[in-house]
């Protein structure tokens, strides 16, 4: 009972417009869930919650009544693989938190810490529709800091305070070129430690009194990175497993399949060449679908096609956007891959219910459902085109504002001219 | 938007004349008159009898080698034609014959022998301009070696040469074309207070740099103010470490370039004879923005230091031709307008560093609202592949704002503006009889996402079609390495 009372009071604070309830009437429905498109529908939202999407409900009497003009509605964005509330300026350290040098915490890291719900990028991304981000630590490239594990990810919310949604929802690793280069140097170095890394996780869970007794072999690493890895050996936790080469890609899905862990791939350039392979582990793929440059050994054979070829094989995928200042290009990402012969609901698909459930908070958000928050964005347009903006947009239930630094900025030049009113 | 587009018929083709015409243009066009200036003007030119070869400057010592490869004559029929001028046709004819642009506008007809292409329901914009590529410089893949484009050694290396890094194989180019960009300038990195010339080049597949550079396209330098090259150099513990710092330094070598250029006009003056001054390459380059033959293409973000740059330019007498980035070039639009500067902008990059925290998506077109000349650039090799989206975004988040913006007023910010920036809006980057056909034929609203480029020309050649796989050709790098034919 108090534990109820608890969330409910948590859930007042979080949510100022809980008792009010909306309708969204009128509008072209994408619901990314079961109740599928709905050409002309209702959406009604009460404490925060979809309470039921369809085209044929009553609005309940008090509801505030908003008309979407016939336009498109859709879940809020959901940005993988962000910095969105751990960084302000990537080239001032202080004012970058997604990455850290201390010797002692690398997968106990947790990206979950030391969020910023008042980060001058929150309103930017927000305006690019995103509603949710998974935040991943980076790994520090500080010179001879040889580091397996860059941290974990955590969900977040980007309506304010809290905004740490889950901590924990995957451990970030990186394999191939970058991953080489952490453990010494070759990728024949990295794969060895990885699986002596893992050895001594499984061993220390097994005998942690031992360990606090110093009756144990010595572990290559620190308590608190131990700790925070017993998930990933139980499978409770997916590794992220950042890796383009189509070699390197097989590698991980042979770690994952004789370590018994849960994966996740992340980049993939040349995922299109073992789709086959990824699709049978059952393995979800996050991308950037406009990465087509060979920009590295690893990459040579990257192209624009890699998403739509990795969803013909069934490969769950997710898009990425163009990182911090730029995840607000997610939709657009989303768009190019349609362009190249992606399904529009699949690209949408990518943006919002897919990454949902790959990180495991699709009970919570990534599709218009009864039950789930009320995360909504209503859009002047496409929301996958260029030509297209956001025209309202609700986290759990809040219209958020529409104002950004930059709209400041914007504004103060355009009517005044100038600082001098 | 249908209050910017003219009315029927608007290009006519220019008369019984216009054909010789045309081809005298294109003989004695931009190229010959821009090097003929260059001799002219150069504090270097004169009579050097006798002298080795040297010792006085050869305005054009690596000369362009390219050579247009038109197809035959053809008429693109019934495409929305926006001209780069400013005009948007519902359903217009272009006829190119011999690499040249000979007519545009409505109801034209098709002349015997001319291949008809069928424009209906696609869009046809000019060629797209790239007006800050690093392509060949700072190629794919990365590795240490191809990081070519700054010369980090010294704060001022006006004497470096942007082509002669270019790596023509970067396999980068093909993609850019794929993306409808049919000229590029290519530039030294931001480094340094002078970080060399920069290079114009046509996107053709080529195995010279020289074959690739487009004929009479003007030298430009490369300035940066701002972060970079502070970071660069005061991080080793020598000038410029501040902003002082960098002024200082760009003041420092006008001085110099004033005081060389006026040796070599006191010895030109005298007649040419005896021994020359020595040959300085770095003070030639200045010498060369002060005769005003070279563009200045100056890197600078901050509104305040953007000001502080022109007045530089009043103070030793040059003009800058363009800011690039310029992300806060909306504060002093009109200031921009009034000195006739271009801004080189990005719709959506910001805040990587403190000098880029005040972007706007808006930046273009409040440049363009306030009369300004706006250019959408990359400085990227993937966003380098769709120009028209990033202009696309910076149009709707303008007309958001209230500025009404039309197709074909935007598309001048990745065709026309860019042209002049470089020079050669004489040449290209706009549709009309005389200009070099460089075109694209867009399956959709080059704004949109959704637009693919469907074939590309340059000089009236087809170097892009996206039905041919003749044209998914790797660069020699790319042949032969793993993956390089996804399924279509």
């Amino acid at each position: 009972m108090i534990a109820r009372l608890l969330a409910l009071f948590a859930f007042l604070v979080a949510a100022p417009a809980a008792a009010e309830t909306i309708a969204i009437v009128n509008a072209r429905i994408v619901t990314m869930g079961p109740a599928g498109d709905i050409a002309r529908g209702t959406v009604l939202i009460r404490d925060g919650r979809i309470l039921a999407v369809g085209s044929a409900l009553t609005t309940p009497p008090g509801a505030t009544v908003v008309d979407a003009g016939g336009r498109i509605l859709t879940p809020g964005l959901i940005a993988s693989g962000t910095g969105l509330g751990l960084i302000e300026v990537r080239s001032v350290g202080a004012a970058n938190d997604r990455l850290a040098h201390g010797a002692g915490i690398t997968a106990a890291f947790d990206a979950g810490y030391g969020l910023n719900p008042d980060s001058v990028l929150i309103p930017v991304a927000r305006r690019g529709g995103i509603t949710r981000a998974i935040a991943t630590p980076l790994f520090d490239d500080a010179p001879n800091r040889e580091t397996l594990f860059a941290g974990q990810a955590a969900a977040v919310s980007l309506g304010g305070a809290p905004m740490l949604m889950r901590r924990g929802v995957a451990m970030v690793l990186e394999m191939g070129e970058g991953g080489a280069e952490r453990a010494g140097g070759s990728r024949a170095a990295e794969l060895v430690a990885l699986r002596a890394a893992l050895a001594d996780v499984r061993d220390f869970a097994r005998r942690r009194p031992a360990y606090d007794r110093g009756e144990t072999r010595a572990y290559g690493l620190s308590r608190a990175d131990l700790e925070a890895l017993i998930p990933v050996v139980e499978r409770r936790m997916p590794l992220l497993i950042s890796v383009n080469r189509a070699s390197d890609i097989r590698d991980a899905l042979a770690l994952a399949r004789e370590e018994n862990l849960r994966i996740i791939l992340e980049g993939a350039a040349e995922g299109w060449r073992v789709a086959a392979e990824i699709a049978a582990a059952g393995v979800p793929v996050l991308i950037t679908p406009v990465e087509n440059l060979p920009s590295s050994f690893e990459s040579l054979g990257a192209t624009l096609h890699n998403a739509r070829l990795l969803r013909a094989a069934g490969i769950v995928i997710a898009f990425q956007g163009n990182g911090n200042h730029r995840e607000r290009e997610l939709r657009y990402n989303a768009g190019n891959a349609v362009a190249t012969g992606l399904p529009w609901s699949e690209a949408l698909a990518a943006i919002t219910i897919a990454p949902a459930r790959i990180f495991g908070i699709d009970g919570a958000v990534g599709s218009i459902e009864p039950g789930k928050e009320a995360d909504l964005v209503l859009w002047n347009g496409d929301p996958l085109d260029t030509l297209g903006r956001p025209a309202a947009i609700y986290i759990r239930g809040v219209a958020q504002p529409l104002r950004s630094r930059q709209t400041e900025l914007r504004d103060r030049y355009m009517q005044t001219g100038g600082q001098t009113p | 938007m249908a209050d910017s587009r003219a009315p029927a018929l608007v290009h006519f083709r220019d008369g019984s004349a216009g054909r010789e015409q045309r081809v005298h243009r294109a003989l004695s066009g931009l190229g010959r008159l821009a090097l003929a200036a260059l001799v002219a003007a150069s504090p270097l030119s004169g009579a050097a009898q006798g002298l080795p070869r040297g010792l006085v400057a050869d305005p054009d010592p690596f000369p362009s080698t390219y050579r247009p490869s038109p197809g035959p004559p053809m008429a693109i029929v019934g495409a929305r034609v926006l001209t780069g001028t400013g005009l948007d046709l519902p359903s217009a004819t272009l006829l190119v014959r011999d690499g040249r642009i000979e007519a545009v506008g409505a109801n034209l007809d098709v002349p015997a022998g001319y291949e008809r292409i069928d424009g209906r329901g696609r869009w046809l914009t000019p060629g797209l301009i790239d007006a800050h590529s690093h392509l060949g410089v700072s190629s794919a893949p990365h590795t240490p070696l191809s990081e070519d484009h700054n010369e980090e050694t010294a704060p001022n290396v006006a004497e470096v040469w942007a082509e002669h890094s270019l790596w023509p194989q970067d396999p980068q180019f093909r993609l850019a074309r794929a993306g409808g960009v049919t000229t590029l300038l290519i530039l030294p990195g931001s480094a340094n207070l002078f970080g060399g010339r920069s290079v114009t080049v046509r996107n053709v597949p080529a195995e010279t740099v020289q074959a690739m550079k487009f004929p009479g396209a003007r030298y430009g330098l490369k300035m940066a103010c701002g972060e970079n090259p502070r970071r660069t150099f005061g991080g080793r513990g020598r000038a410029p470490a501040t902003s002082m710092g960098n002024v200082a330094g760009f003041r420092r070598a006008w001085i110099d370039a004033a005081d060389y250029a006026r040796r070599w006009e006191r010895w030109r003056a005298a007649g040419g004879t005896g021994d020359p001054p020595r040959r300085d390459l770095q003070l030639e380059t200045l010498a060369g923005v002060l005769s005003g033959d070279i563009l200045v293409q100056n890197h600078c973000y901050r509104a305040d230091e953007m000001a502080t740059m022109i007045a530089i330019a009043h103070e030793f007498g040059f003009r800058i031709t363009a800011f690039h980035h310029a992300t806060e070039a909306y504060k002093i639009a009109p200031l921009l307008a009034r000195e006739g500067i271009c801004v080189a902008t990005w719709a959506s990059s910001w805040g990587a560093k403190m000098e880029a925290l005040d972007a706007i998506e808006e930046n273009a077109p409040m440049v363009h609202a306030a009369g300004g000349c706006a250019v959408i650039h990359s400085d990227d090799a993937t966003l380098g592949q769709r120009l028209n989206q990033e202009a696309g975004i910076a149009m709707t988040a303008g007309r958001e704002a209230g500025i009404a913006i039309g197709e074909g007023e935007a598309i001048r910010w990745i065709t026309s503006n860019p042209a002049r920036m470089l020079g050669i809006e004489g040449e290209t980057g706009s549709l009309q009889p005389g200009r070099r056909a460089d075109l694209v034929l867009w399956s959709a609203n080059p704004f949109s996402v959704y637009a693919l480029a469907d074939r590309v020309w340059v000089d009236g050649g087809l170097v892009w079609d996206r039905a041919d796989p003749r044209f998914q050709r790797p660069s020699d790098f790319l042949l032969g390495q793993p993956g390089q034919a996804p399924p279509r």
